[in-house]
Order: C-alpha cells, then sequence, then structure tokens
C-alpha cells in the first residue's frame, strides 16, 4: 500500500512548489515512511502474538486442568507439576461412572449429528429446489418463514418445546433432538441453496425437461450434483451445529443410555467434588470431531459465508 | 406472530422478481404441481410442527396477564433484564467493532496472519458448553487460571472473579465475544474480499490511505453488512442460554441471570414453566421490532448470511 503512495508521489510531476523544496521533502520523507512500515510490521506482529493468546488461553486452561492428576488440581501452577495421561486412559476406558457410557454417547452424538445433516440437507434442497428452480407460486412465504425461523432465539423455543416433544411421544428420545435441530439448521440451508442455486445456469433444466425428465429426476440428477459444494458448506454447518448444541439435547435427553456426550459431560458440574481433570480430558476428546471437521473444510465453509452472498 | 405477517408481505415484490428468466410453464401441468407439492411437504410440515405450534404454544402458556404481574414483582427479574441489556449492548457492540477492526488484519496475505485466523477461529468451532466450563474453571476458585497467572506476575492474590456481581457479568460479556467475534471477522472479511479492488486503488491515488480509507471507503462500503450483522447478532444475543449458564452460571446468588437462563431455571429447576415462558415473552416488546427491522432490512438489500 506504501509502496504505491510512493510510487506515485515521486512520479508526480511537481505543480506548485519548485522542484528543489520538493528534493527536500523527498529527503525528509523516505525514511520516515520506512520507520513507519517497521512500525506497522512491529504493531502487527504485537496484535497478532495478542490474538493468539486471547484465542488459546481457554484452551491452554483445558489442557492443563486434563493432564493434571486429581490431588494437583489448583496447585495454582501455570504448568502441571506431575503431567499425566491418566485422566484420558479414565476416559477412554470408561473407568467412571459419570462417563460409563462414554462411547455409546459418543455414538449418539454421532447419531443425532448425522441425522440432522441428512435431514437438513434433503429437507432444505428439496425446499429450496421447489422455491428457485419451479419457481412455485408462494415460494416467497416459505423463504419468509425460513427467515423468520432464522433470527428466533432457539433458547426462547425451549420450554414449549419440551412440552411439544412429550405431546409427540418423543420424550427421552434421540429423534426429538434431531427434529428440534433439523428445524433450527434449515433455513440457513434455504438460503445458502437458493443464493448458490441462482449460479445454476436455468437452460440446463429446460433442456432437461424438453428431454422427457420429471422434476424428481432434474431435481437428482441436475440439481443435487451441481450443488455439491453448497451441500459441503451446508452439511458441515449442520453437522457442527448438531454437535456442539447444548441446551435441547440436556431438555430433551434424561436417561444415560439416551444422553448425547455435551448431557453426560455437563453432569460433571452437578457435584462440586467431580474430577475436573476427567471433565476436561471428556471435553477435549469431545471438541474434537468438530475441530477435525472444521479444518477439514474450512475452505467450503468460508465458501459458505461468501456463497450466503454478503454483497451489501 | 400478526405483526410480522404484514412484513412478510412487504418481501413479496423483491422475492418473485429476481434477476431469473421467467417461471416454467411446465409448472401449470397436473404431474408437476404435485411434484412440487411433494417437495415442499416436509418442510412445510417441519415448520407447522417446530416453530409454529411451540409458538402458538407458547403464547397460550404466557396468555395469563397475572403471570406478568408476578414476573414484575421479582426483584431478580429487574436484575436479570438489567443484566440482559448490559450483556446484549456491550457485547453486540464491542464485538462488532472489533470485528471490523481485525477483519482488516486479517486481510493481510502474509503466511503467519493466515495461521493465525486458522488459530482464531477455534473459539467458534469449539463448542460452546466446552469452552465457556473451560473459561468458568479459569475464573471460579482463586487456584485457576487466570489467579495463576496473576500471581506469576505480580506476586499477590489475584481477585475473586465470580464475587463480585460486576466481574462476573463483565466475565461473560468477555466470554461471549471471545466465543462469536470469530464469526463475525470471518462475514466481514468476506465482505472486505468483496470489495472491487480498483475501488482501493482510486482512493490510493487521491491519497486516502489508513485512518481516512478505512473512515471514509470500507466502513460506507460495509455499512449495510455492519448494520444486518449487529440487528442479527442483537437478536441472538438476546437469546443466548450457554454463555451465562456455563461461565458464570449466574453467580454471585443469581445476580449475573440474562432472560434465557432465568426463564429456564424458573421452568425447570422451579417447576413454573408458564413463568418461564412469560420472562422468555416479556423481551418480546424488544424482539419484534428487530426482527421487522431485520427482515425488511434483508429483503430491501438483499444481504443474506
Amino acid at each position: 500500500m506504501s509502496v504505491t503512495y510512493d510510487r506515485v508521489v515521486r512520479a508526480k510531476p511537481p505543480v506548485t512548489v519548485g522542484s528543489g523544496s520538493v528534493q527536500a521533502v523527498r529527503r525528509r520523507r523516505r525514511p520516515n515512511y520506512r520507520l513507519r512500515r517497521y512500525g506497522m510490521e512491529a504493531l502487527a506482529v504485537v496484535i497478532g502474538v495478542l490474538i493468539a493468546v486471547w484465542s488459546l488461553l481457554p484452551i491452554y486452561n483445558m489442557i492443563i486442568i486434563s493432564l493434571d492428576s486429581h490431588d494437583d488440581i489448583f496447585s495454582g501452577a501455570v504448568w502441571p507439576a506431575n503431567p499425566s495421561l491418566e485422566s484420558y486412559r479414565v476416559v477412554v476406558t470408561e473407568d467412571f461412572w459419570y462417563l460409563a457410557r462414554f462411547w455409546h454417547q459418543f455414538g449418539n452424538s454421532f447419531y443425532v449429528g448425522l441425522s440432522v445433516m441428512f435431514l437438513t440437507l434433503a429437507i432444505g434442497s428439496l425446499a429450496s429446489f421447489t422455491i428457485g428452480r419451479m419457481r412455485i407460486r408462494n415460494g416467497w412465504m416459505l423463504s419468509n418463514a425460513a427467515l423468520m425461523t432464522y433470527v428466533i432465539p432457539a433458547s426462547f423455543l425451549a420450554i414449549p418445546m419440551y412440552r411439544i416433544m412429550q405431546i409427540y411421544g418423543l420424550s427421552n428420545s434421540l429423534w426429538s433432538v434431531i427434529l428440534a435441530l433439523t428445524t433450527f439448521a434449515t433455513p440457513y440451508a434455504i438460503f445458502i441453496f437458493s443464493q448458490y442455486g441462482k449460479s445454476i445456469p436455468m437452460e440446463l433444466d429446460e433442456s432437461a425437461r424438453i428431454d422427457g425428465a420429471n422434476p424428481w429426476q432434474i431435481y437428482f440428477r441436475i440439481y443435487l450434483p451441481l450443488m455439491a459444494p453448497a451441500l459441503v458448506a451446508v452439511g458441515t454447518y449442520a453437522l457442527l451445529l448438531a454437535w456442539n448444541e447444548y441446551l435441547y439435547n440436556f431438555l430433551l435427553l434424561s436417561t444415560p443410555d439416551s444422553m448425547t456426550v455435551a448431557v453426560a459431560l455437563a453432569q460433571f458440574l452437578n457435584s462440586d467434588e467431580s474430577p475436573w481433570n476427567f471433565m476436561m480430558a471428556t471435553a477435549i476428546i469431545y471438541a474434537l470431531p468438530p475441530i477435525i471437521l472444521y479444518y477439514g473444510f474450512r475452505r467450503y465453509m468460508a465458501a459458505g459465508l461468501t456463497m450466503g452472498g454478503v454483497k451489501g | 406472530m400478526s405483526g410480522s405477517r404484514l412484513a412478510l408481505g412487504s418481501g413479496r415484490s423483491a422475492a418473485v422478481s429476481g434477476i431469473w428468466p421467467p417461471p416454467w410453464r411446465w409448472m401449470l401441468r397436473g404431474s408437476d404441481t404435485a411434484w412440487a407439492i411433494a417437495f415442499v411437504v416436509p418442510y412445510v410440515a417441519v415448520f407447522a410442527a417446530f416453530v409454529i405450534y411451540p409458538i402458538g404454544f407458547g403464547l397460550w402458556m404466557g396468555r395469563d396477564p397475572a403471570l406478568y404481574g408476578l414476573l414484575f414483582s421479582d426483584p431478580l427479574y429487574l436484575t436479570t433484564a438489567i443484566n440482559t441489556l448490559l450483556f446484549v449492548a456491550i457485547g453486540v457492540n464491542v464485538q462488532m467493532f472489533l470485528a471490523f477492526l481485525l477483519s482488516g488484519f486479517f486481510l493481510s496475505r502474509s503466511w503467519w496472519v493466515r495461521s493465525l485466523l486458522a488459530i482464531y477461529l477455534v473459539p467458534w468451532a469449539l463448542p460452546g458448553l466446552v469452552a465457556f466450563t473451560s473459561i468458568h474453571f479459569m475464573l471460579v476458585t482463586q487456584w485457576g487460571l487466570l489467579d495463576s497467572l496473576w500471581r506469576a506476575v505480580t506476586g499477590g492474590d489475584g481477585p475473586l472473579f465470580l464475587v463480585s456481581a460486576w466481574i462476573a457479568m463483565a466475565a461473560n460479556i468477555v466470554s461471549y465475544i471471545w466465543k462469536w467475534m470469530p464469526f463475525w471477522t470471518l462475514v466481514f472479511l468476506a465482505a472486505r474480499m468483496a470489495i472491487p479492488r480498483d475501488i482501493h486503488e482510486a482512493a490510493d491515488i487521491d491519497g486516502a490511505t489508513g485512518y481516512r480509507r478505512l473512515v471514509h471507503v470500507t466502513f460506507p462500503l460495509l455499512a449495510n453488512v455492519y448494520l444486518i450483522s449487529t440487528l442479527l447478532s442483537t437478536i441472538w444475543t438476546l437469546g443466548d442460554f450457554t454463555t451465562v449458564y456455563f461461565v458464570s452460571s449466574g453467580a454471585p446468588a443469581k445476580l449475573t441471570e440474562v432472560l434465557a437462563t432465568y426463564g429456564f431455571h424458573e421452568a425447570f429447576d422451579f417447576g413454573y414453566p408458564n413463568l418461564g415462558v412469560a420472562a422468555m415473552l416479556s423481551a418480546l416488546p424488544v424482539l419484534i421490532p428487530l426482527v421487522l427491522l431485520l427482515m425488511r432490512r434483508v429483503r430491501v438489500t438483499g444481504v443474506q448470511l
């Protein structure tokens, strides 16, 4: 940036001032610029270090607590005196009563996450195909319904949702969580799909139509394959949403066999004497899939944000 | 919800008249209509069963005016309302402003800034429960990490964070910003990258660099995204549950609850679900205008998140 400016200033012919004074100004300015550039660079590094510390401090805290042995927690050390992987062993072998069904619950979390992902993709893509491609007459009502759902805070619906799941006979069933979270993930899917769908030429559908394809074939053979990047972005979003969600999991699932990891993890907070090192080890294992998923699909997720068309 | 229906109507022309070619004629054929109906039935069913029904049910639960009398006579409710206001007003604005500035920082193409961005986004990918519990442990006793660091630096004992309502509330707000600022930074980053290069070049030639460029070129171009993001974030923050539930968990003495956690405790700990619903419904006078404003902005400008 400053390089361009430098060049422009230098290239500019002296207009009102004599060439001598311009020379003087230039001589004084050039080192000034260099100094400023180094200053900026140093400032950037300082900001960078602050950002890294800021982002990683709670994660560092998790790691040191999980490496503590039980007696050492809160010894007030910045690094544990006798770091050990004992807590991780306890979690992996389900060697503590809160963790007795850990792998089963881990499986539940995956089941919920994958089901929410699949349902969101199916319902969202079908709806946006009908709104965007088939152009049904009252499609605007559907997209407004989606927008409305998107802006309602999920926690405000929690109490009635809890009651309604009992009415539907879904209490303590994984499907209650799956359906509730699908409801909250679908609006985003519809937005992204309708935005992205605009980039697929309508002529493709029309020519397929002339060749005798019915809407389902157009949807399945043309629309879905071309939407692949958007499907990946939304799928990742839905999976992360379902895996990371706490409130609905907690309200709707109560027995150890139906719990997801999130609920099991928060159980540790019920008692003051819980082994926090076990809890933090569990938390780290629970946080690994979303982190891996996020790094694996970062490109697509960032694309999802841009796809959303932040084009104000 | 009748109010929002009114605003929904305003979106009609914008939604239908788009840049698309005219509608398919084949929609007129009978069998295709059947396909179209079959395609939207899943979404309509989900919407009716899990959005409309709960909203109606919630309004019905909180229909009794006496509930609100009971609510407003609770001194803790007043504290909760003020906390929510502080949480939203400070949390959202600080987060948005910093996210806007940081998105400029992350625009840099150097390798270390790019890898820093990957680290910076970790809080966003982390489950809220995990992150906020960890922050809670950093604060809760005098042996938490923050106090240990304090002791290592100054030699004296650090503050007890969750004993003072002010510090606990500040901890909630800072944690919320920690978790969600990366997301909004990414949104602004995407918006900044969408600004055509020649605009910046023109500004450069006109001598607008640094601070001047930020204020007179970049910000006006991003103003719309900034406004919509702020509105959306305000609505989400108003309903945020996880942060306060885990970071301060209301400590000390329930003085740092927000509406979402207050309603939750009324409903599931004290067994007054109607009162819990009423507490959340009491946010509607703020929530509905925000939602209407947001929906209108989104429709008018076509910005979508």
